[in-house]
């Protein structure tokens, strides 16, 4: 039973996860192009994405490497680009059943991408990690083979081409945020107040300095901290949770009654 | 560049699967803390609108191109298109947007 359980679920996620590695396949195949400017083959190119499984790291790691950087640089670099990967595996370790083996653990944290975290945490109840294995299995290889592919056909797309591929990523990002925008006011207010801040920040002098992960970094911390302190939200315990809504049904099944019984 | 292609590649690998892997092993019991978990829940959201903007409008050719895709993304998110779509649907607004400005 908990077997099946499993499958069907890994079945979910294969289904979700293809969306997300066609997304996938279009991006890298730009992250590519760059990996062919930096020097690197179309292997080097599938082995790196497969390892690291993201976008805004590799692309930062691949300009280092262009830019002749030593290794602790590169780093420095994918730490800083790849920081936010924390924060997503702390949130979704906070979301699994407690006597999970520790063999998923290891083996759930190679592929924490942004989109695969989102359809992961999106879900009910606590993570079952085989629906993170089934979105990966089709969104990793989709990313590789779309880093060697770009590698080897990039330079024969037209440029008007490269340049549209240039926003399937933020697309991606947007069909994230937007939705629980849609449904949370805080989220919605986050949204609007991490754009502009985001905007302020490349353009005023000192912090325009940093580099972009950097100044991602700290504004993240910021509104969120922020956030966390003005908007708390009420506890996601899905236990409490289904205590809650009992105790909101007892009350609705009450009420009437002694409605009737003053009537 | 500087050294082997791999040798680079194993320390990206290093860096980036320590990071996710450590708070996996580190955080084994849940947080009650109701502040850290809305600080946890913010958190996706709020990093990738951060990177989303401005960097978006740099993104392609033109500003103007990557403009209209941008709202043509938030648009069809809004109105609850997958994420397939939205993404395919802005790299094709550019398409579309310079071949008539450029």
């Amino acid at each position: 039973m908990r077997f099946r359980d499993n499958k069907r679920v890994f079945a979910e996620g294969m289904r979700d996860g293809i969306p997300i590695g066609l997304g996938y396949f279009a991006v890298a195949f730009a992250l590519g192009i760059t990996a062919k400017e930096a020097g690197l083959n179309a292997i080097q190119g599938f082995i790196m994405s497969m390892l690291n499984m993201a976008s805004a790291g590799e692309y930062a790691g691949i300009a280092s490497i262009a830019g002749y950087a030593t290794l602790f640089e590169i780093a420095v670099i994918t730490l800083i680009a790849n920081a936010r990967y924390l924060l997503m595996s702390f949130a979704m370790s906070q979301r699994l059943d407690p006597g999970l083996p520790i063999h998923h653990r290891f083996i759930m944290a190679i592929d924490v991408t942004d989109e695969l975290f989102g359809i992961a945490i999106s879900r009910k109840g606590t993570l079952n990690p085989y629906y993170s294995y089934g979105a990966a299995l089709i969104a990793a290889p989709l990313w590789s083979i779309g880093t060697s592919v770009g590698i080897i056909a990039g330079m024969i797309l037209p440029v008007n081409v490269v340049s549209a591929l240039g926003v399937a990523l933020f697309g991606m990002f947007i069909s994230i945020i937007i939705p629980p925008a849609r449904q949370e006011k805080v989220v919605l207010g986050l949204v609007i107040i991490s754009f502009a801040a985001s905007f302020a920040a490349s353009k005023l002098p000192m912090i325009s300095g940093l580099s972009s992960g950097t100044r991602t970094i700290i504004l993240t911390l910021v509104i969120c901290i922020a956030a966390s302190i003005l908007f708390p939200r009420e506890p996601e315990d899905p236990e409490e949770e289904a205590e809650e809504l009992a105790e909101v049904s007892e009350m609705e099944e009450v009420l009437p009654r002694e409605g009737g019984i003053r009537k | 560049m500087r050294y082997n292609a791999y040798l680079y590649i194993a320390v990206m690998f290093g860096v980036s699967y320590l990071i996710r892997v450590l708070p996996f092993l580190v955080m084994r019991r849940p947080i009650k803390n109701k502040y850290i978990q809305s600080f946890l829940y913010y958190v996706p959201y709020v990093t990738l609108a951060v990177m989303t903007f401005p960097a978006i409008l740099y993104a392609t050719g033109s500003i103007i191109s990557a403009g209209i895709a941008l709202a043509v993304a938030i648009v069809l998110a809004w109105t609850g298109r997958s994420l397939f779509t939205v993404a395919a649907a802005s790299c094709i607004t550019v398409l579309i947007v310079e071949l008539i400005i450029l």
